[in-house]
């Protein structure tokens, strides 16, 4: 067997890295319940197992997602892993052409210049040079595009770097260092043997002048003590992320979700963050100056460092979970670690059960707590609910009651199951066909937490369904609407769609560059409670410039609560998608009026 | 004496002194807007919670000063942090934040 003592730093490397990180692996798969346990396995012996392996090869490899985030920065990480594993496979097959063994140690392809110095023997050989050779400069080249974003992060779509621990950085750098170790120390064995090829044969003849038979073995064992301090500072760095990416795939595939704080899938999810600091970006926290983004958060978690404060303090918009190449849920482990903290058993609420109605109307109308403080909508709604021909009641309209989901987004997990359970009665008592309501908080847990057993529908559906079904028109009117997509009905659940519908049957819908999963968040949000007035006044002006709003004469949106922050800091008037079509409803509905006006404004 | 329906309230006095001021401090080292309330009472009339229970904001307040650490444990309880009072406080206090401090004050040991 071919060997040599320099190896051993590599190869000590190596299997520390193996051995941790089966241990990790084993113990997380142990930690998941009987039934997670069962439905992972079920998964990986199902068919569908090759979404996963796809998956794996297009994300941790190839890094499609951070390609479409930006082109160069997704260059910069497929160039290093996707070119390292090529070189890798490369390598060993290479190395069967020389060997007289079946099966190698693994250090033998990574120092095959040392152990095979001889001129490739044919054609074949020459090629496979020709090819490692191009890999190194591809690797090569990712490895200066990270330098570089190091001091222009701007020229990679990125606003701001990471700002790392010093364990990271000995990790970072072993890194960089990796590959231009290898390239001197094949250019040099390249010199003496000419056994490289474009690249390494031209940088040998080069470095002739140098005394290579000298350098030689030291610049192999530079090279394997590199990789030997990679290798030993990976489980504890963010490149952890490289293998545990792979078991994050495959858990989240098999519909495995985190439940409650410190669930394994939350910490495979802790170790496969990468800390690419693409979330940094999306956060609209950072500009405010809060390092509380995902990549920060994380790692507070995973090395159990203080950080309460970064938990409660995040608007839980979605946009870093929009962002992030890797898929991690952050907004829901903040949710569990809330319940942590925030959790109140003792609470026994009193509701008045005798103050809603009982009787029955074919659509109730729900308007929530912050459609109370917006009258605008409300009346806006008791105009079109008019119109729409249903019998219809408001719910709320005396008592104004709660659905629970302020309660679920700080953490107070039984109160709020005694609010919904309140609600729920109160609804189901009413025996409507369709629930409506304006406020997407509302809406979102209603759809998810309520289990009702009728129609749910945000307004902006419900006005959409009420065009469709001819039952209510409007004027066409030639003004200039921008949208923004409110963080719980967008990203929250998912309607897009719908409130866009609605407005181009009364005015000019502009596309703007951050709608629907990329719309900026309101600032508002419930979900923060850190917060100061003034900062959140910050967060919408910036909110509104990002939309920007120069060419439009309104503003839209569909929740009351962005409709109250916006319009506190907004130039542009800002209205209500129900506000907007009740201005504008006929009192009849014409034939085809409306398709008339819009073919004349057209003309 | 004829009666005519009134009483005398029980002596409440309060020794400013001192009273029990540790919950009233905690909240306010962590969340300083608590200073600037001026007991207008405008998140009493919106709150949510004061339609099925005496939660008052104001109150809240005014007895975290008093240091009336019972009043206080079952007044919030009944909050809903459905967040009306924050949006129509004229003084910007961050009235949600308060209250979660309050419910993390009285679950520790000394409260
Ligand atoms: S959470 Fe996602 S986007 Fe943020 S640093 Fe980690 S991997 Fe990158
Ligand atoms: S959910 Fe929103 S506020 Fe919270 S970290 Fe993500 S982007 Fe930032
Ligand atoms: S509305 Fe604000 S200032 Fe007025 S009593 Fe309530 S907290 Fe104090
Ligand atoms: S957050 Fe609590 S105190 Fe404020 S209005 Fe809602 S229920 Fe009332």
């Amino acid at each position: 067997m071919k060997f040599d003592w320099f190896v051993l730093p590599f190869l000590s490397g190596l299997s520390f890295v193996t051995v941790y990180t089966s241990v990790k692996f084993y113990r997380w798969i142990n930690k998941l319940s009987r039934g997670e346990k069962a439905l992972l396995k079920k998964y990986i012996f199902s068919r569908s197992i090759w979404t996963s392996i796809k998956e794996i090869f297009s994300e941790s490899l190839f890094h499609l997602k951070i390609f479409k985030t930006h082109p160069l920065l997704g260059y910069m990480h497929a160039s290093l892993a996707f070119g390292w594993f090529l070189l890798i496979v490369l390598g060993n097959i290479e190395v069967k052409f020389y060997s007289e063994y079946s099966i190698n140690p693994p250090y033998v392809p990574i120092f095959l210049n040392f152990f095979e110095p001889t001129t490739a023997p044919n054609f074949f050989g020459r090629g496979f040079r020709f090819i490692m050779d191009f890999l190194l400069l591809i690797i090569l080249s990712g490895v200066a595009l990270a330098f570089f974003k190091r001091f222009v992060p701007s020229k990679f779509g990125m606003k701001q770097n990471m700002r790392h621990r010093w364990f990271d950085r000995i990790a970072i750098f072993s890194l960089w260092f990796i590959f231009p170790a290898r390239l001197v120390a094949e250019s040099l064995s390249a010199s003496i043997y000419h056994n490289g090829s474009f690249l390494t044969n031209t940088l040998g003849k080069m470095m002739s002048f140098l005394p290579a038979e000298t350098l030689l073995y030291p610049s192999w064992w530079a090279y394997s003590i590199i990789l030997g301090i990679f290798f030993f500072a990976l489980p504890f760095s963010r490149y952890m992320h490289i293998p545990t990416e792979v078991l994050l795939i495959l858990m989240r595939n098999a519909g495995i979700r985190s439940r409650y704080f410190s669930h394994p899938y939350q910490e495979v999810e802790t170790e496969a963050c990468s800390r690419c600091g693409i979330c940094i970006d999306s956060c609209q926290l950072t500009s405010i100056g809060y390092a509380i983004q995902p990549s920060y958060y994380l790692r507070t978690i995973r090395y159990n460092e203080l950080h309460r404060e970064i938990t409660d303090n995040c608007l839980l918009c979605g946009r870093c979970v929009e962002a992030c190449p890797v898929g991690i849920f952050s907004t829901d482990i903040r949710r569990h670690e809330r319940t942590l903290q925030h959790e109140m058993r003792t609470v026994k609420f009193k509701f008045n059960q005798n103050k809603f109605s009982n009787t029955y109307t074919e659509v109730l109308y729900f308007a929530g707590c912050m459609t109370h403080l917006t009258p605008g909508i409300k009346k806006a709604m008791t105009t079109i609910l008019e119109h729409s021909g249903y019998s219809w009641q408001i719910l709320d309209e005396d008592e104004n009651i709660c659905c629970g989901r302020p309660l679920l987004l700080a953490g107070q997990i039984s109160a709020a199951n005694q609010v919904i359970i309140h609600t729920r009665t109160q609804i189901e008592k009413t025996r409507a066909k369709i629930l409506v309501t304006s406020c997407p908080i509302c809406y979102k847990t209603f759809k998810e937490n309520y289990r009702l057993n009728m129609l749910i529908m945000h307004h902006s559906q419900f006005i959409d369904h009420l065009y469709t079904h001819n039952r209510i028109a409007t004027q066409y009117r030639n003004v200039n609407v921008k949208y923004h997509d409110p963080c719980e009905l967008g990203r929250g659940a998912n309607i897009y769609v719908e409130p866009r519908r609605v407005i181009e049957q009364i005015a000019n819908l502009l596309p703007s560059s951050s709608e629907k999963n990329k719309a900026p968040c309101c600032g508002g949000s419930l979900g923060n409670t850190m917060l100061q007035a003034e900062e959140k006044k910050l967060i919408a002006k910036r909110a509104l410039s990002e939309m920007n709003l120069t060419s439009a004469d309104l503003l839209v949106t569909a929740c009351p609560l962005c409709l109250k922050t916006f319009s506190a800091v907004s130039s542009v008037s800002v209205k209500d998608l129900s506000q907007l079509v009740a201005e504008n409803i006929c009192e009849k509905i014409p034939n085809n009026a409306q398709k008339i006006h819009k073919a004349v404004e057209t003309l | 004496m004829p009666n005519f329906g009134f009483s005398i309230h029980s002596p409440t006095h309060i020794d400013l002194d001192k009273n029990y001021r540790t919950i009233f401090n905690y909240v306010k080292v962590k969340e300083p807007s608590i200073q600037k309330c001026i007991f207008c009472g405008s998140c009493s009339a919106t709150c949510t919670a004061s339609n099925y229970s005496a939660m008052s904001l104001r109150k809240v307040n005014l007895l975290l000063h008093r240091g009336m650490v019972q009043e206080v444990r079952s007044l919030t309880e009944q909050c809903l942090l459905c967040g009306k009072c924050y949006l129509v406080c004229p003084r910007n206090v961050n009235t949600r934040r308060i209250i979660l401090l309050i419910h993390e004050a009285l679950k520790m040991p000394l409260s």
